[in-house]
């Protein structure tokens, strides 16, 4: 899979930009404010999520702008070229987005899922240890329907049914066969979810390490996990069914449902030491990320066929200089097509030759020269596709 | 653009479904070049079906006659009752022939976040019917939260009354293969298994 062309409209800082990619490692340099980010973003966007900044479907168009937004990336796949496309309706409201597939609206996000695949690393990301469960959840999601296409309409049919059933929790709507029937479907979506999310961690921990980068050893602290592991599925629905219905007074309480697929938590640890990825320094939670992001997409291409694309807003910051040699290695070797943003161009020439080099100004990608076009530059990596 | 008539009309189709601002524009550009054979005959059909058509007072299905003529076909099976969200879900099933009794249209689902609850469905004329002479009632309703949930509720409901509850199955599509189904149908398709 490779993005070989994107086009941004009134996308954040972007009036209008129309992109190809020239190689399989795109390294993009600006100063703060250039739109490094909002160009990663813009493709963080074309699969299922809220994208690399989690942000608000009216924050996206451009200050300024006539209030719509829109990106279309043409990626050629193994079943031969993907557009999509995503964006506000030029009618529509401008809170809500629509996706494109070949021109039409697809079934579901799933559809998109099964075509393309990204993942991303973000600045925002070297906080995810020390903040809320639900930042670390976001990001085993987006690893596991990267895996697992289905997972993203499990998660959203698992949030409608939880989000009715609060609802009718916070307005004294106890009417038990209603709240049953909702508590059925967030049982059975709870455990589907759960299974691909303990799917992708055994799988996660048996790939083989990325020189140069620690080995996070991975796991869940859930307890519908603990069950899945040992009991099987039906059984696992039920003993769900049941809790739910018997909390029903403390989630009213709460506001909340109190157990659940939305309280899992993802644990990371240094398969080596031992150490928890809280405990670890900045630096050491940065390198376990990495590891992790790159070991994610040698296991994506060796499932699926294909390499998800990496997105690496400020992968080096943090990383001391071993390591950053060891991630451009990396990067190189991978069969995965990479965008790494930075602040200065030095940083990424240990990758010319390799790597297009692009400054971000005005709203423009500018060819750096000391980013020579070589064979090794215009020609896709083999198995890329 | 040719003034206000044209855009009134415009603006009227692309509200409908399946039609957008330049799919209304076509279809208004055809009738307005061939107004006595397009456009006047659906004028009228449009104010026929608005006067005469009206939901069936026992099943809830847009009909002229009232009741419709699935209620009123006495060669139809009276002992099963058929409960779709909406009319599009009964004409999909008399379109495939492959039922035989009588249909019950709810007109919705339950959704807390939509504001749908059981006071806004056809509910009550269905349990009226239900203790008619029925023997079964089939839930053909979506597979999503909003269709599961409903039939859970309907379960609940019609279970006191002595009636056989049954619901379509969930699973594997006539043609498909296994390999290309997602981890929730798979799960479904099995437990719906049934001797062989």
């Amino acid at each position: 899979m490779r993005l070989i062309r994107l086009s941004l409209t009134d996308f954040r800082s972007y009036p209008a930009l129309t992109w190809r990619p020239a190689a399989q490692i795109s390294a993009l340099f600006g100063p703060n404010g250039s739109g490094k980010t909002n160009l990663l973003e813009a493709i963080s966007l074309l699969v299922p999520g809220r994208g690399l900044r989690n942000a608000r479907i009216g924050d996206l168009s451009r200050h300024g702008g006539g209030g719509g937004w829109a990106v279309a990336g043409r990626f050629a796949t193994a079943d031969g070229e993907a557009d999509i496309g995503t964006g506000t309706l030029p009618e529509g409201p401008a809170d809500r987005r629509v996706f494109r597939l070949d021109g039409t609206a697809p079934r579901n996000q799933g559809e998109i899922a099964s075509r393309i695949a990204a993942v991303w690393l973000a600045p925002q990301m070297d906080r995810l240890f020390q903040e809320s469960t639900s930042g670390r959840r976001r990001f085993l999601d987006r690893l596991v329907w990267a895996l697992e296409p289905g997972h993203a309409r499990e998660i959203a049919a698992y949030d409608n049914a939880m989000a009715q059933r609060n609802r009718l929790l916070a307005e004294g709507r106890l009417d038990a066969a209603w709240l049953g029937g909702l508590e059925d479907a967030m049982a059975r979506h709870a455990v589907a979810a759960t299974a691909a999310r303990l799917a992708l961690v055994a799988r996660m921990n048996g790939v083989a390490a990325i020189p140069g980068f620690p080995v996070a050893c991975m796991s869940l602290t859930c307890p519908i996990a603990d069950r899945v592991s040992y009991t099987p599925a039906v059984a696992v629905e039920d003993w769900l069914r049941d809790s739910l219905a018997s909390a029903r007074t403390r989630d009213a309480a709460a506001g909340s449902a109190t157990i659940g697929a939305h309280r899992t938590d993802m644990l990371l640890s240094d398969a080596t030491t031992g150490v928890s990825a809280a405990l670890a320094s900045t630096g050491e939670q940065k390198a376990l990320l990495v590891g992790v992001i790159l070991r994610h997409a040698a296991l994506i291409a060796e499932a699926r066929g294909f390499a998800p694309m990496l997105l690496l807003d400020e992968p080096a910051v943090h990383l001391d200089p071993d390591r950053r040699a060891a991630l451009f290695a990396a990067m190189v070797t991978l069969p995965a097509q990479t965008l790494i943003t930075g602040t200065d161009a030095d940083t990424f020439l240990p990758l010319a030759g390799v790597a297009e080099g692009l400054r971000v100004h005005g709203g423009k990608l500018l060819p750096d020269r000391r980013f020579p076009q070589t064979e090794s530059t215009r020609t896709p990596v083999p198995g890329m596709l | 653009m040719g003034g206000p008539e044209i855009e009134r009309l415009i603006g009227l189709l692309a509200k409908l479904p399946g039609m957008g601002p330049r799919s209304a524009r076509r279809a208004a550009l055809r009738m307005l070049q061939q107004p006595d054979t397009r456009m006047l005959p659906l004028a009228t059909a449009l104010a026929d079906a608005a006067r005469a058509v009206k939901p069936c007072s026992v099943c809830g299905n847009l009909d002229s006659q009232d009741p419709c003529a699935i209620c009123g076909d006495s060669r139809r099976d009276r002992s099963v009752i058929c409960v779709v969200e909406g009319v599009g879900d009964l004409w999909a099933l008399e379109r495939a022939s492959v039922f035989h009794g009588l249909y019950h249209v709810l007109g919705g689902t339950l959704s807390a976040l939509s504001g749908v609850g059981p006071e806004d469905l056809n509910v009550t004329p269905l349990l009226v019917r239900v203790e008619q002479g029925v023997t079964e009632v089939i839930l053909a309703l979506g597979a999503t939260v909003d269709g599961a949930t409903t039939a859970h509720w309907l379960t609940d409901r019609l279970k006191p009354l002595g009636v056989t509850v049954t619901r379509v199955a969930q699973g594997v599509p006539i043609g498909g293969a296994l390999d290309v189904l997602d981890d929730g149908t798979l799960a479904a398709a099995l437990r719906a298994r049934r001797p062989s």
